[in-house]
């Protein structure tokens, strides 16, 4: 099949960057969007041009490293499919496909369609843990958990941080992430002692880092690629203002 | 105090300010609808009502105090949340789709504002009666028949309940969401009750001004 890509190269953080048209008349309908882009690749290397910079690791959908705009869309048209697991059999013979980097004052373009995305981290940092005894593991089934409660968690276990959430948020939100990381935590009882300093601090820095409100637009839950319901921001909301009416926010104790 | 502060300073604090706020004034809209609609069992039962109103004094300072505040708080939160989301994506897409919201959602920032103009021109011709009708201290039922036969004040009216049943289109389902209020069995509910709340109030203020450009309410 024939296509054109259409592909944002920006050289560096400080470039203003740019479409630039390629095009791919023996696209395959087998070969993976990644695949296609490593071809590009593989032709401007031997043209002597730079290749076009784009993250992925796993290609298999789990690590959560792959992800840019394709026409519009967070990792695709594809509905619960990471960029690396999008195949080419989604676009027609003759489309043109445009590819842009995540977009967000928190996620930096670092180059082409790279950006910095540590930002998720330092949520994840603020508190986005637990206290745990170190030492053996603990008896299978010692603390009972709810099969309704082990299902949710694992529901929001499932978000791989790839911040497409963020990409496709009109806001530039992180709310869809930052609910997954607090409900995973904040449904099992291992993370009921910190569950009101967790929802303080690490809501707290999401606004730190220049991330946008929720308009409950619900763009975030259509392209995710774990299918992370908002259902997971109400509860976020719920923490939040429990946690804001019981408790001051304490620094992390560094031990 | 402080801790109040630092629950408005993060973006949900703020959400949660709006949200709150939103319950009282869609209380209030309720509340007022079905005073108004007292229209069309007669002038009688209007005026007398807008007596009673005005005879409950204080009470009656308390509630616009309240929704007064109500909207202040409404409105600043509004704007600075709207601020800091446009902040959050300096560099825009050459080519983005929306897929799942839509343009009530889209236009929040465009229909808020507009009501606000609407409520200081409402407020100005029937409470204030700063308008040039020459529209009278007591009788209710008569002023708002003289206002709403023109047919260019019974325009604005019209609009503005369209943009208003815009904002709460969304503003309902999402005020319910930012409360945390949610159980997965009822979360499509709440979309379908919403969109039938804003029908309602919107098409319940809006038969006034109809009726009495087709003579029904006269
Ligand atoms: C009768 C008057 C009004 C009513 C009943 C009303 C109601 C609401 C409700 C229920 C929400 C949803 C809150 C949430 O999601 O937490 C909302 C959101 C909003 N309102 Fe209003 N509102 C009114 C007037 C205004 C005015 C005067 C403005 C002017 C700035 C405004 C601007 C907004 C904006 C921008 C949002 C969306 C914020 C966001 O989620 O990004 N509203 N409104
Ligand atoms: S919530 Fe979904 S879209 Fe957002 S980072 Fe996690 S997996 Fe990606
Ligand atoms: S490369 Fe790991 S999820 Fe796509």
């Amino acid at each position: 099949m024939k296509l054109t890509l259409k592909i944002w190269r920006q050289e560096s953080p400080t470039d203003r960057g740019r479409l630039v048209s390629y095009d791919m008349p023996d696209a395959a309908e087998d070969m993976s969007f990644l695949e296609l882009l490593d071809i590009l690749n593989q032709r401007l290397i031997k043209k002597g041009e730079r290749p076009v910079a784009f993250d992925h690791d796993c290609r298999e959908g789990i690590c959560g490293s792959c992800g840019f705009m394709i026409s519009g869309v967070a990792h695709g048209p594809q509905k619960l499919t990471t960029t690396c697991q999008l195949f080419m059999r989604q676009f027609k013979d003759g489309d043109t496909i445009v590819a842009e980097p995540f977009r967000s004052r928190a996620f930096p373009v670092i180059k082409d369609l790279v950006v910095d995305r540590s930002a998720l981290d330092k949520i994840v940092q603020a508190g986005g843990f637990i206290s745990a005894r170190t030492g053996s593991g603990p008896d299978g089934n010692a603390i009972p958990i709810s099969k309704k409660n082990a299902d949710l968690s694992m529901d929001a276990a499932a978000c791989i941080g790839c911040g497409a959430c963020v990409a496709a948020c009109p806001n530039g939100s992180a709310m869809l992430f930052t609910a997954a990381k607090i409900s995973h935590l904040g449904l099992l009882p291992q993370g009921q002692p910190e569950r009101k300093q967790r929802a303080l601090r690490m809501v707290t820095k999401m606004q730190e880092l220049g991330f946008g409100a929720c308009s409950n637009h619900g763009e975030c839950e259509a392209v995710c690629p774990k299918g992370i319901s908002i259902d997971f921001i109400a509860r976020l909301n719920r923490d939040y203002m429990v946690a804001s009416a019981l408790e001051t926010m304490e620094p992390v104790k560094k031990v | 105090m402080a801790r109040a502060m630092t629950f408005y300073s993060t973006t949900v604090g703020k959400k949660v300010v709006m949200a709150a706020t939103g319950v009282l004034l869609v209380l209030f809209l309720i509340g007022h609808m079905l005073g108004n609609l007292q229209i069309f069992i007669g002038a009688e039962r209007l005026n007398a009502y807008a007596h009673f109103l005005k005879s409950t004094g204080e009470l009656l300072w308390g509630v616009r105090i309240v929704m007064l505040a109500a909207i202040l708080l409404h409105i600043l939160a509004a704007v600075q949340i709207t601020l800091a989301n446009w902040k959050a994506r300096p560099v825009g897409y050459a080519m983005k789709k929306d897929i799942e919201t839509g343009y009530a959602a889209r236009t929040m920032i465009v229909s808020g504002p507009l009501i606000l103009l609407y409520v200081i021109y409402h407020l100005m011709m029937f409470t204030f009666l700063q308008t040039p009708q020459g529209l009278s201290d007591t009788d209710v039922y008569g002023n708002v028949v003289k206002a709403f036969q023109q047919p260019g004040i019974s325009a604005v009216y019209i609009v503005a309940m369209l943009v208003l049943g815009f904002h709460l289109y969304h503003g309902i389902w999402s005020m319910l969401q930012t409360l945390g209020i949610n159980h997965p069995k009822l979360n499509r509910l709440r979309r379908i009750a919403s969109a039938v709340l804003a029908i309602l109030l919107a098409a319940g203020y809006i038969s006034i001004p109809v009726s009495v450009l087709l003579g029904i309410v006269h």
